[in-house]
């Protein structure tokens, strides 16, 4: 004998009986990322696509009305010849390797002490965090003042630490220093985030191989270096990537530190950039720029990519 | 205690190690007890050298962030009745009076839309795709996902020429709408990642349940799903917050007047012959006060929030 509901199923005309159990996963899965995606296109992509197009002209922004030429490869040739471009390059890289350093060595250290387990260690660690969920534009902006020559913060627990005179340097004026005072607020921002990472890795590792390894009589150290290091590096790396693109990209906190200034001695990609975009309005010239400077950062991202996969393997 | 373990440090090592991370959070502290206390001090307090740590407080900044200020000729200056409120007194010590209102507070609120208003769009997208990512067979899936993540690496000058031609185009261009979008666009990639994570985390079995019980596929994600994954959306929804409210980038190339927000905004606070540090240090202590209490609320899930889900402790 046939259930009676499924009787009355079998029957129902199939638009009603969708309508009654709701629509089919198939549609509903659909519905529900299409939004997603069409924003992304809209707002992401499609705004790349035409970045791509700009980048073979010589557009400018702030004079719609002159005619367009095709220039074919001449932007990037010219951008990719300029010297420059490649002193910028090359101030970004000082700032990535410096503050990647910095921040490995920092955060691991904290996270190895935090992992002690001490009384507090919960609360220490929510104070640690707080720089770096801040607005970067307005900390940045705030530092100006830490670092201000003569009466700044920073110059006095300079010469309060050192005895070195507060007047007798700046640190984001002539003089070299500002390259690293830059270094120094990211820093300040941003171990925060690599050590909540290493926490976590250090966290992962189960106490029974520590154990192990003390029942075979290793040593403290060399328990470190074959046990604690390995079975972190995975997580290291990952803290690594994200600092690298973020700080590949990094504006907003230089910018407001020191405007790329003085000279060109903070002039980053980016700000660079920013500069040729919307203060000499070459648009063609800086979307070719946009361009390289995506590459750059998308092609070592994925190089990088296949070499934490590969760590995560071992 | 019981039986000595190898793995628990010695209680010498744990207070060093307490006593350097103790001195840690003392030093990285220090510049954001001085933006508040800054803000709390006088124009001449505030650059006096050596730095004063004791000092009188008062509310200069926070009035002269409110408002705009003029100097006026001292005999005008001499005959004015006295100061009716408090703000008033606080202004003419400085020998200035009262010239209007600040635009702080139109900043302020337009950080407090479009920060908002993004985070509703994203957390409302993000929740779909994510719940359709996590259930369904969705074709070309690891693609998308990894789509939808690599828009994120985009530094956003290289986007922003395009999208300030487009949003010219369209009359997008610096108002609250277009940074909405915009910023839904950037946050989404979070939101669905975020999400994702917590909804695989929910046994299918209760939305199977559901279903048997006569539930449509509709109503088991409303009734079942969402108030399961309640404290991952409020999470999620903390982060993306936190980002718009923080992003700057966009908003000094995209708005001008209308709907510029207040990081852009508040560095450009000036007083009579260079910063008004005071009031800078209010605008900033106003601004960052609200995300250095939503990080205390949020402290179990920001290393999932940091790490796009792909650290979850």
């Amino acid at each position: 004998m046939t259930n009676p509901i499924e009787a009355a199923a079998r029957a129902t005309p199939a638009p009603i009986a969708r309508r009654v159990r709701g629509l089919s996963d198939r549609t509903i899965a659909w519905l529900f990322v299409a939004p997603t995606i069409f924003l992304l296109l809209a707002i992401n992509i499609f705004p790349l696509i035409w970045t791509v197009r700009l980048s073979f002209t010589n557009y400018a922004a702030n004079r719609p009305n002159r005619e367009v030429e095709w220039v074919g490869l001449r932007n990037y040739t010219r951008i990719l010849t300029d010297d420059g471009i490649w002193a910028n390059m090359q101030t970004t890289a000082h700032f990535l390797v410096w503050t990647i350093f910095l921040q490995v060595v920092i955060g691991f250290t904290l996270a190895w002490l935090i992992n002690r387990k001490f009384r507090g260690n919960d609360l220490l660690t929510t104070l640690i965090v707080l720089p770096m969920m801040l607005s970067p534009a307005v900390v940045g902006n705030f530092w100006t003042f830490l670092y201000q020559p003569q009466i700044g913060l920073v110059n006095y627990a300079v010469e309060l630490v050192t005895g070195i005179p507060a007047s007798s340097f700046s640190m984001l004026g002539p003089g070299g220093l500002a390259k690293w005072s830059i270094i120094i607020v990211d820093t300040w921002m941003w171990t925060p985030f690599v050590m909540l990472i290493c926490l976590a890795g250090l966290r992962s590792i189960p106490d029974y191989i520590y154990e192990a390894a003390e029942v075979d009589r290793a040593s403290k150290w060399r328990q470190f270096w074959t046990i604690t290091v390995p079975m972190v590096l995975p997580f290291l790396m990952l803290a690594v990537l994200f600092r690298g693109i973020e700080n590949f990209k990094m504006f907003d906190m230089v910018v407001l530190l020191t405007g790329g200034g003085p000279g060109n001695e903070t002039l980053l990609a980016s700000i660079d950039l920013k500069r040729e975009a919307f203060e000499k309005w070459r648009t063609g010239y800086s979307s070719a720029y946009a361009i390289i400077l995506f590459v750059t950062v998308f092609g070592l991202a994925s190089i990088y990519v296949k070499a934490l996969n590969k760590v995560k393997e071992r | 205690m019981s039986a000595y373990s190898v793995t628990e440090p010695s209680k010498a090592s744990k207070w060093l190690a307490g006593l350097l991370v103790a001195l840690y959070t003392l030093i990285t502290l220090l510049p954001l007890v001085w933006i508040i206390s800054t803000s709390f001090k006088t124009g001449p307090d505030s650059i006096s050298y050596p730095p004063k740590v004791i000092f009188e407080p008062s509310l200069e900044g926070y009035v002269n962030l409110f408002t705009t200020r003029t100097r006026i000729a001292a005999e005008d200056f001499a005959a004015l009745p006295p100061p009716e409120t408090w703000y008033d007194r606080i202004v003419r010590d400085q020998g200035m009076v009262i010239a209007g209102q600040s635009r702080f507070g139109e900043r302020f609120m337009n950080s407090v839309i479009i920060g908002f208003g993004s985070t509703f769009l994203s957390i409302f997208l993000g929740t779909l795709a994510a719940y359709a990512f996590s259930r369904f067979k969705v074709p070309l899936k690891d693609d998308l996902l990894f789509f939808i993540l690599s828009t994120r690496m985009m530094p956003p000058i290289a986007v922003a020429i395009p999208i300030y031609l487009m949003y010219r185009e369209l009359g997008l261009s610096d108002t609250h709408l277009g940074m909405i979008l915009l910023y839904t666009a950037v946050n989404i990639s979070l939101a669905v990642w975020l999400l994702k994570g917590f909804i695989d985390e929910i046994p299918r079995e209760y939305e199977e349940a559901a279903l048997i019980d006569g539930y449509t596929r509709f109503q088991a994600f409303r009734k079942v799903v969402l108030p399961q994954a309640a404290t991952g959306i409020a999470s999620t929804a903390i982060f993306c917050l936190i980002f718009a409210w923080n992003e700057y980038a966009f908003a000094v190339l995209l708005t001008s007047g209308n709907a510029q927000t207040a990081p852009p905004f508040i560095p450009t606070i000036i007083g009579v012959g260079g910063q008004d540090w005071p009031a800078v240090a209010a605008g900033a202590t106003l601004f960052l006060l609200p995300v250095m209490i939503f990080t205390i609320l949020l402290r179990k899930h920001l290393l999932r929030g940091i790490t796009f889900g792909a650290v979850r402790k």
